[in-house]
């Protein structure tokens, strides 16, 4: 089994090799083949393990690789851990990272470093493999950090968008910061376990449940408190929570089919998966949980709103996103594993779907990327009006779709939680399944339906910005007023991902909610055990679909569908006149609360004033001026006055000789 | 264990000599001399590697010895050995001396032979610093060593370079004077220049923290620490690219490897006293000058900044020990942070290495430094952006690279000292990232600055040979640590066994 | 009889002459460097005089050294002082100020 293991890690690492290093000698062509075995290999054998561990019972599988080092008696190994939580998480990554690389022939046909996009992507799914299947945290870091830098090799990948390159460089960044908590957390569990291995920390866990660190004076700390919560900082830095939010929607400088691939479905969602990984250690600390949840709601909430005013086609997507990454985390706050995995699943199967049918409707509209400019275009792209739309009705949770069995869990779930903290989760994510549906059908509606597109030759202005190789396609396509539908390569991955977002909740539901998937492998105490309440009610998906058509959060929906319905279609003028009437709302939206403003401020202009400050008053002022030139200009000062002394005549110098003599022998004398 | 040939002699005195014949070849025939001092250091680099394949690393003992009177009425030998703090050091030094003969081959048209002859110089003596054991061939070989890169600043460099190799001279040579009285007042103690013998030397605690004193003047220069590391900037600015590499890549080592020899093992007392100043030093190192970095306008100096930032992680990692001793509640820890510190010396050995020889890349294409002149280059130079951008993310420490083992071992052992500790030396992920990642992208990504930046050629098949070994280094040393940290572990944990008990 | 102190205070006198003679004569460096044989003599007229006295020939030796060298010196000094006015065209003290600080 281990070589099966190893082949899923290493294949996509060739084919991301082959399609780097070769990239003169084997072409466009043999790029993307080269990457796209390399993932269809790994795919397909994630799928025959899953078979495996779905019918013939396969035991989960723990054992090292190889040793990385050995130091003060810590071992350090690069190794797997192969469970079921892996493999669903290694499933949905081949298979999403599998239909994003078929897109991306279609979608990247006509641009430079089309081989350097495939090795980035292919690399890419090699370190998401490494990531969820290590069996310790120095392998999750090794993951997590590769994860990042591909990502910034992707969202950097137009460099020479002044945008870009910012943009890359702040989701590196703001990463740093999660990641900083994330290597006291791993620090202090190296200190406190002696041992980095998952399967050793979980089990002494237990034992260290009472023990206390000192931070700050004498004030004793609980330990698995403050482990959690610097982890979850970490979490808070991949997985885009409010206040380390602000990457995620400057990411979408990067090429659609990443967009839906990192941002979307695979590597923002490593935070869920870290947590969940952690639920034993979770499970100790209820403060960190309440942490987790306030965060999570928090960020489903409010950035949900920021989607309902943005106009660019990937933004609004991206907010969602981080709205959707919002309710995982406040699942996982509530103990509700299992809620928030679900939910990582079915959005991942959706979002990306809706982020490549975005990619579509963009690329129909010739890299146009503006919403307002949108509209009508059911009739020219019908199989991506059609996919679009079920990803947004499995996106707002409409009875039946995937992402309704995912959300009513989490829904319910913090319901019944008794957290410091639920009342206020359970209020936002519930209103936020209202935000959810508004802009979701806001979105579709100004595509799709409506009057035909409003300013199709507006694109020039927003194509400017993309540089050679898209200007080429559009004089391609001059003569060609209207959208076009994609061709295969981009279609064939939105059915084929349409298919698991419309049904893979009314599949997965019962075994992994309230089956035994999860068994072993995530830890939740029977008191804080919210999705088992949840679960107490469950009688089948039929029951679970009549249960929730009576409940609020699915009238919600159904009204931020009406609305959106009714002021974007029926009453255009409707949205502008809310718009001036709640003007300061509308304002602080737009500006997406300052974040970036205060940021921008406060840390990038702050720390380079800082180090301006210390470079001049510091090094050069006080170090170089002060005291290295300054004891030169001692002695400086001081040989010029002693130089007086030597006025070069020679009768000076014997009298001073004499006169010296003179005296000595007098000293000698007298004493 | 005993050699049937004495590597550690040929592995000195053979550049040396080799230098020698390259200067006495003259400038007449250039492609000669280069060709010369190439096969002189590669043969050198082969002569070292027995030190690795015959190196046993069960024992702490010093192997490889070679012991000859030297200046017998005064008890002074020519005492050579390794262990395994000092082996992997030698091995850094001769690696790094081919690629940087290399760096050097078109580029240096003015007196290439002296050039060259001063690096083999430079190679041998450096190695003579790190497998001397006794205190006066030491401390020979120290001064021996500030000759070369003298002239190497003082000839080769920059518009400003007299005021850099005065101010280098002078800071290190301030050092090791006091390190020389520190060594005699210990030979008047003990009779004779052992280091060894040294480490076993009664001292009391006023006597100790006098020589401790000594020589952390000595070596803090030489690291450099804050906040006697001004000289560094100017230096490496002036210094020509292989000047740069030969200074951060090895010359900080031997500060770092001169604690490790001297101030902990000799006086442990006063380490132990003095641990708070050396560890603020070095924090102060690690984020105030990652701040300072940050405004850096000039690539060399925003790298030498790095390079003081990088070192203060190998000082903190060797004088947390006796907080971690101190601690009753944490156990183990200590090793950590000493293997940490010396995985940080060798890694910061080939990153810094290579970021100075992608610095000179540049230097060496449009005469500039300054970041402002470029922007864009990845348009022009495919495969050099992706080797400046692999370096720069090794040296931000990213896992899977060398730069992330020291830094994640000494952030590991330091939060078993003091939490704070562990979290001032971790904003090095951020601020690290930060300034190298801003530095790429003023340099590297963007549109084409000016025409000058559209007209670069991409890097040659000789730079590519340097920095992709350089490369392969790095992310061996990433991606597999163990041998390294085992080699060294039984000397680590010997070392700390002797720390351990008090002198007094 | 001739005591020995009347020899020293001889010898004392003109030692004395010739420092007087260094430092006040600014005008002429030939006259520095007669002073500087003369101050040379008045230590070999103590040898001698000690020589003599204390029945040691070792100073009357050391007296011929002394010599041979002065006038070695006094070759090489004239030598220099000949050079010196063939570049500065002078040998006036008050001009020759070159190791001034």
């Amino acid at each position: 089994m281990e070589t099966i293991y190893l082949a899923i890690v290493l294949a996509p690492l060739l084919g991301a090799i082959v399609a780097g290093l070769f990239r003169n000698q084997i072409g466009r062509a043999g790029a993307h083949w080269a990457a796209i075995l390399g993932v269809a290999a790994s795919c397909l054998l994630s799928l025959y393990v899953l078979k495996l561990f779905i019918y013939d019972g396969q035991q989960a599988f723990n054992g090292s690789v190889y040793t990385w080092m050995v130091s003060d008696g810590i071992r350090f190994e690069i190794g797997f851990l192969i469970d079921k939580l892996t493999v669903m998480m290694m499933s949905v990554v081949t298979f999403v990272s599998l239909m994003v690389h078929i897109y991306t022939i279609g979608y990247m046909a006509h641009e430079e470093g089309y081989q350097r996009f495939f090795s980035y992507i292919a690399l890419f799914t090699f370190s998401m493999l490494m990531l969820v299947m290590s069996n310790n945290f120095l392998q999750l870091f090794f993951g997590w950090e590769a994860v990042g830098l591909v990502s910034y090799l992707l969202i950097g990948f137009y460099f020479k968008k002044e945008s870009a390159i910012f943009a890359n460089m702040k989701a590196f960044l703001v990463n740093r910061v999660g990641d900083f908590g994330f290597i006291l957390g791993i620090a202090a569990i190296a200190m406190y376990f002696n041992s980095l291995d998952y399967a050793e920390v979980f089990g002494r866990a237990p034992q260290l449940k009472d023990a206390t660190i000192q931070i700050w004076g004498g004030t004793a700390w609980s330990l698995m408190t403050v482990v959690c919560i610097l982890l979850f900082v970490g979490a808070m830095g991949k997985s885009a929570q409010v206040p380390l939010h602000v990457w995620l929607p400057d990411s979408m400088e990067g090429p659609t089919p990443i967009s839906a691939l990192i941002h979307a479905a695979t590597m923002v969602t490593a935070g869920i998966f870290m947590v969940a990984r952690m639920s034993p250690l979770y499970e100790l600390s209820e403060t960190a949980l309440s942490f987790v949840l306030i965060i999570g709601a928090t960020t489903a909430f409010f950035t949900g709103l920021i989607g309902i005013v943005q106009n660019d086609i990937k933004r609004v997507v991206a907010y969602s996103t981080l709205s959707q990454l919002g309710y995982m985390i406040a699942a996982l706050g509530v103990s509700a594993y299992a809620a928030g995995l679900f939910h990582l699943m079915t959005h991942a199967f959706f979002k990306a779907l809706l982020f490549l049918a975005a990619g579509s409707v963009i690329m129909g509209m010739h890299h146009d990327q503006d919403i307002r400019n949108m509209g009508g275009v059911r009739k020219y792209m019908p199989i991506t009006w059609i996919t679009a739309l079920l990803g947004s009705l499995a996106l707002i949770g409409f009875p039946g779709f995937s992402g309704f069995f995912s959300k009513d869990a989490i829904i319910g779930a913090i319901h019944h939680s008794q957290l410091f903290g639920a009342g206020y989760a359970s209020v936002l994510v519930t209103a936020g399944v209202f935000v959810t549906a508004l802009y979701s059908f806001r979105m579709f509606f100004l595509v799709f339906h409506g009057e035909g597109p409003r300013h199709f030759e507006s694109h020039h202005d927003a194509h400017d910005e993309h540089g050679g190789a898209e200007a080429q396609e559009h004089h391609d396509v001059k003569d060609e007023p209207t959208p076009h539908e994609s061709p295969w390569v981009v279609t064939l991955p939105l059915i084929l991902l349409a298919i698991p977002s419309v049904v893979i909740g009314w599949m997965t539901i019962q075994p992994m909610l309230f089956g035994d998937w999860f068994a072993g492998v995530l830890t939740v105490l029977p008191e804080h055990d919210a999705l088992g309440e949840v679960g107490k009610r469950y009688h089948g998906q039929i029951g679970f679909i009549q249960h929730g058509m009576l409940e609020l959060p699915f009238w919600l929906a159904m009204g931020g569908l009406f609305v959106a319905w009714f002021i974007y279609m029926k009453k255009p003028a409707l949205a502008l006149e809310i718009r001036t009437r709640f003007d300061w709302l509308y304002h602080a939206l737009d500006m997406k609360y300052w974040f970036d403003e205060v940021y921008q401020f406060v840390f990038a202009k702050g720390s380079r004033a800082l180090g301006g400050m210390l470079s001049e008053a510091g090094d050069r002022f006080l170090i170089d001026g002060l005291i290295v030139n300054g004891s030169a200009k001692v002695v400086d000062t001081f040989a010029h006055r002693v130089r007086r002394l030597q006025t070069g005549y020679l009768y000076h110098y014997a009298i001073a000789m004499i006169l010296g003599l003179l005296l000595l022998l007098s000293i000698f004398v007298i004493a | 264990m005993s050699a049937d040939w004495p590597i550690l002699s040929l592995t000195i005195w053979l550049p040396i000599i080799g230098g020698m014949l390259v200067l006495a070849g003259g400038d007449k025939a250039p492609n000669i001399t280069r060709w010369l001092a190439v096969i002189v250091s590669v043969a050198t680099f082969l002569v070292s590697l027995p030190l690795w394949s015959g190196f046993d690393p069960a024992t702490a003992q010093m192997q490889f010895v070679e012991r000859a009177p030297w200046i017998a009425t005064f008890h002074i030998e020519y005492h050579l050995g390794v262990d395994g703090i000092s082996m992997p050091l030698i091995l850094l030094t001769t690696f790094i001396s081919i690629l940087v003969i290399i760096a050097g081959w078109e580029v240096i048209t003015y007196k290439p032979s002296q050039y060259m002859a001063a690096f083999l110089v430079m190679e041998g003596v450096m190695v003579g610093v790190f497998s001397a054991l006794d205190a006066m061939l030491f401390y020979v070989f120290w001064e021996a060593m500030l000759i070369p890169m003298f002239l190497i600043i003082g000839v080769w460099g920059g518009p400003n370079r007299v005021y850099a190799t005065i101010k280098f001279f002078l800071y290190t040579f301030l050092g090791s004077v006091f390190m020389l009285v520190a060594l005699i007042y210990m030979y008047f103690k003990s009779g004779n220049m052992e280091i060894l013998g040294f480490h076993g030397l009664k001292l009391d605690l006023t006597e100790q923290i006098l020589i401790f004193i000594a020589f952390l003047l000595a070596f803090a220069v030489k690291v450099p620490m804050w906040p006697v590391h001004t000289w560094l900037p100017d230096a490496h600015v002036e210094a020509p690219t292989g000047g740069s590499v030969i200074l951060a890549a090895i010359m900080l080592k031997i500060g770092g490897y001169g604690f490790l020899r001297f101030s902990l093992p000799i006086t442990p007392d006063a380490s132990n006293e003095l641990d708070w100043l050396i560890i603020a030093m070095s924090l102060i190192a690690v984020v105030y000058i990652g701040f300072v970095a940050l405004v850096q306008q000039d690539m060399k100096k925003l790298i030498a900044y790095s390079s003081i930032a990088h070192m203060g992680f190998v000082t903190l990692g060797f004088f947390i020990v006796f907080i971690i001793f101190a601690r009753t509640d944490v156990t183990g820890g200590a090793v950590l942070g000493i293997e940490g510190g010396m995985v940080q010396m060798i890694s910061h050995g080939f990153i810094s290495a290579a970021m100075f020889l992608c610095v000179g890349v540049l230097y060496d294409r449009m005469h500039s430094r300054m970041i402002k002149d470029y922007g864009g280059v990845v348009n022009s130079m495919p495969w050099f952006a992706a080797f400046m951008v692999f370096f720069a993310m090794s040296n931000a420490g990213l896992p899977g690279t060398s730069g992330f083992v020291g830094e994640f071992m000494v952030i590991l052992a330091s939060f078993r000292a003091d939490f704070w500790f562990a979290f001032l030396a971790a904003t090095t992920l951020i601020v690290g990232a930060a300034y190298t990642l801003w530095m790429v992208k003023r340099v590297v990504f963007g549109e084409v600055a000016n025409h000058h930046v559209a007209e670069l050629e991409d890097i040659n098949k000789r730079e590519a040979l340097v920095l992709g070994s350089l490369a392969i280094a790095v992310l061996v040393l990433g991606l597999w640590p163990a041998p390294l940290v085992e080699v060294m572990d039984v000397t680590v944990r010997n070392l700390l066994a002797h720390v351990a008990v008090s002198k007094l | 009889m001739i005591a020995l102190s009347d020899y020293l205070i001889v010898g004392a006198i003109l030692f004395s002459l010739s420092v007087a003679g260094i430092f006040l004569n600014r005008k002429n460096l030939l006259i520095l460097l007669m002073c500087v044989e003369l101050m040379l003599l008045a230590v070999n007229m103590n040898f001698i005089a000690f020589s003599h006295f204390r029945g040691d020939l070792a100073g009357q030796i050391f007296v011929f050294f002394i010599l041979t060298v002065a006038a070695a010196e006094a070759a090489i000094g004239l030598a220099i002082l000949v050079v010196l006015f063939r570049n500065r065209r002078t040998i006036d003290v008050e001009e020759l100020d070159t190791l001034k600080g």
